[in-house]
């Protein structure tokens, strides 16, 4: 039954539909009843009484079949309105609705797809990861719940990691993987204004800058280093190869989830940076999510590895 | 009404009198020039929709409207869902020329090429082959239930029956491919739609050939009604000729009807007998006729029994009648304008049709990013294109894009194999140097063509987008 805001709803529902139905039974009986004699010479119907320029408008009987499908919609509206929900205050004999008809038709797709996805979840990921049918059908769950984020090809956007490449925040096992689908991860890099002043942080993003790539200004990338090391290290480690298991990136490759350029990485460090990947446990079912697993697992798996760079920024 | 109007007028009747009970029609068999255009008509349009079904063309039905899979086929051309306008032109091109015949020739398609009319027709003849002519189909009405009525009622519905399977079995059929429909009632496979719109178009046409009959025509029919909006005196319409005609009276074929003081009708009643909608047309043009020209025909037979002339009911205009014209003014401001619409429309589809390229593209941004920076330093967008082949035969095609030199097409493979009548969808990335990048937004467009057959050709607009330069 709908859910109105008021009772008030329910009954400005009905009472049309009965009001409607009533009028309706009344006006059929009313014309059934014939009219005043007003025969008009030479002609079998009578008169309405309607006459223009000598034109006489008659009451020419209807075929009795057409009485009968009148009555046939009123029988029709009497039993659509006892079976379905449709008079605002009674729910109906078959207990119809959309939610209910929606979920009956999502368990019997359940039902009929579950021996195919029984046979995926059986399949180890690296395994399932080649299967090809199996790889088309996750292409398309990965479609549905993960490019607004991930963009289409999994290559990520701005704030979003690249699922296709070999950096992995978080790890990129098959059990990892599974882990951030199933509940999600978050990512979250303080901000350091405050503590290592403006100064620092221009020494620390290049001391950063240069964990990946040659930077001009040595002065500021040994300044920066020491600050690191006071600061950094705990989350990202000594060498900056960043830690797994606190999702803290690795800052010598050149995969950058906000951006590479020293003004962004500036930016990351000042201001910090917050990162979510929502739990999608209650989201997909575990069969969904193995196979989501197995696609992922297959995109880093066929990634060339980012380390030579074909083109210095100029910027 | 007043209580005492409403008393005097239902003391005598019934409540419902206002409601009349159909009055079966037994129409009379008629031989003639119009009886033979309508068989040919009956047998040429029943033919082929009996037919059609079976035939192939390419290895697929001549006609069948897949809608599962969206597609239309039609002798070779294969419509998909984007070839709507074609079917929008074709409905247009229906209407247009039924404003045009009429203008020109009355209610040709009511008599000569309507279903309902088509099928009636064969009922008609089934209902005559088991029942008997008109006498005897009266006759056997009236008379008392007795095994013989009984047989001929139970083999006439029987028949029918059959017949309107077998009618609703080809409908679905025009849907479903006709052979594989075949096999699944063989099979008892049916589907629970198709099983539906087998018995529904079944009941249909049963209901309305061999029941409804001309009540569909009468009551049932919007044409039947504006049609006289688009008739003048100048439309053909089958009509008796009074002049001629009155004052009627029986006479022996030897006297004379001038010393009688007769007109040349007999009032013989065999225009009344023959029409199908039970209408008299000696009382002049009635919204009921389907000008079928059953009562021409059949008057005629009368006029040359008796050395007439033919004619005395006859297709004319109310201006032939009236003696301002000898002919049909056929040409008017009325047809020219439709035969000009008509001429104009048809045109559109034959040129559309004939230049159609079966290939369509898709271009389909992704919503969640607007540009991308790549690990080594490029602006990247993302796309997806849908290359949809419409034609009977794979193709391959050539993707490239334009507007923009700055900018370079990313994909695993430039050349894209779509095999017939299917759509690939192909990631597609394209980058530039934020160096060259003197805008945040291009127009951007996508062509594809295809290698081996370079007619086929689609273009699609898109946009790229860019940080704002600093």
């Amino acid at each position: 039954m709908s859910k109105f805001t008021s009772p008030f709803w329910e009954w400005i529902v009905f009472i049309p539909t009965l009001l409607g139905i009533i009028g309706i039974v009344a006006l059929i009986i009313w014309m059934s009843v014939d009219t005043p004699d007003t025969r008009v010479e030479g002609e079998e119907a009578k008169s309405m009484g309607h006459n223009w320029d000598g034109l006489e408008e008659l009451n020419n009987p209807l075929p009795r079949w057409w009485l009968y499908s009148f009555y046939v919609t009123i029988y029709f509206a009497v039993g659509y309105l006892v079976l379905y929900p449709g008079s605002g205050i009674y729910e109906g004999v078959l207990k119809w609705n959309s939610t209910k008809m929606y979920n009956d038709e999502v368990k019997q797709f359940d039902q009929k797809l579950k021996p195919l996805f029984d046979k995926y979840t059986a399949m180890p990921i690296p395994k399932l990861a080649q299967h090809k049918q199996g790889m088309q059908t996750a292409r398309r769950i990965f479609n549905n719940n993960c490019t607004i984020c991930h963009a289409s090809d999994a290559g990520g956007i701005r704030g979003f990691p690249s699922l296709k490449d070999k950096a992995w925040l978080w790890g990129g096992t098959a059990a990892r993987i599974k882990q951030s689908i199933t509940d999600g991860r978050n990512g979250n890099m303080p901000a350091w204004e405050k503590v290592i002043k403006k100064e620092g942080v221009k020494q620390v993003a290049h001391y950063v800058a240069s964990l990946s790539r040659p930077v001009k200004n040595q002065a500021l990338v040994i300044a920066g280093k020491k600050i690191y090391n006071n600061n950094c290290l705990a989350c990202h480690g000594a060498t900056g190869k960043g830690n797994k298991f606190l999702g803290a990136p690795n800052l010598t490759d050149r995969a950058w989830l906000y951006g590479g350029t020293l003004k962004t990485i500036s930016k990351s460090i000042a201001y910090g940076r917050k990162g979510k990947m929502p739990a999608h446990k209650t989201l997909l079912s575990p069969a969904k999510i193995h196979l989501l697993t197995a696609y992922v697992y297959s995109l880093s798996a066929s990634s060339p590895k980012k380390e030579s760079p074909k083109k210095e920024k100029k910027k | 009404m007043t209580k005492k109007d409403f008393d005097s007028a239902t003391e005598n009747q019934s409540p419902t009198s206002m409601y009349a009970s159909r009055e079966k029609i037994y129409p009379r068999q008629v031989h003639g020039l119009f009886a033979f255009w309508r068989s040919i008509g009956v047998f040429t349009l029943l033919g082929l929709y009996y037919l059609i079904p079976w035939l192939l063309w390419d290895g697929h039905q001549l006609i069948l409207f897949d809608l599962p899979d969206r597609k239309f086929y039609i002798f070779g051309l294969i419509l998909w869902p984007q070839d709507f306008f074609l079917l929008a032109l074709i409905l247009i091109i229906a209407g247009v020329s039924l404003f045009f015949f009429t203008a020109v020739a009355g209610r040709l398609w009511c008599g000569f090429s309507c279903p309902q009319t088509v099928w009636t027709e064969v009922f008609l003849w089934i209902e005559r082959k088991i029942e008997g002519n008109r006498q005897q189909q009266i006759k056997l009405d009236r008379q008392e239930l007795n095994a013989h009525k009984i047989f001929l009622k139970f083999s006439k519905h029987a028949v029918w029956i059959t017949f309107s399977l077998f009618t609703g079995f080809t409908f679905v059929g025009y849907f479903t491919p006709i052979r594989e429909l075949g096999d699944a009632i063989s099979l008892h496979t049916l589907g629970g739609w198709e099983t539906f719109w087998i018995l529904f178009y079944s009941v249909a046409t049963y209901g309305n050939a061999g029941w409804l009959r001309e009540q569909v025509c009468i009551y049932m029919c919007p044409y039947a009604r504006f049609q006289s909006a688009m008739f003048d005196a100048d439309t053909l319409i089958i009509s008796y000729d009074s002049v001629r005609g009155d004052p009627r009276g029986s006479r022996n074929k030897a006297s004379d009807k001038t010393t009688l003081g007769l007109g040349d009708c007999i009032d013989c009643t065999l225009c009344v007998q023959v029409c199908p909608t039970g209408i008299d047309i000696r009382n002049g043009l009635q919204y009921e006729c389907i000008t079928c020209a059953a009562c021409v025909d059949v008057c005629n037979n009368v006029m040359d029994k008796l050395d007439y002339d033919q004619g005395l009911i006859r297709f004319t205009t109310e201006n032939q009648l009236q003696g301002k014209t000898s002919k049909q003014n056929k040409i008017r401001p009325r047809t020219l304008i439709y035969s000009l619409v008509l001429g104009l429309l048809s045109f559109t589809l034959v040129y559309s049709v004939a230049t159609r390229v079966p290939v369509l593209l898709d271009v389909v941004r992704d919503r969640g990013a607007i540009y991308r920076e790549t690990w080594d330093g490029y602006i990247e967008n993302i796309y997806t294109i849908r290359i949809l082949n419409m034609d009977a035969k794979t193709h391959q095609y050539q993707v490239t894009i334009s507007g923009m030199d700055k900018l370079e097409l990313k994909m695993k493979n430039k050349i894209v194999t779509v095999p017939a009548g299917k759509v690939i969808e192909v990631p597609i990335w394209i980058r530039g140097d934020p160096n060259y990048l003197t805008m945040s937004r291009y127009e951007i467009n996508f062509r594809v063509k295809s290698i081996d057959q370079p007619s086929l050709v689609a273009t699609e607009e898109s946009r790229f987008f860019a940080p704002r330069p600093e």
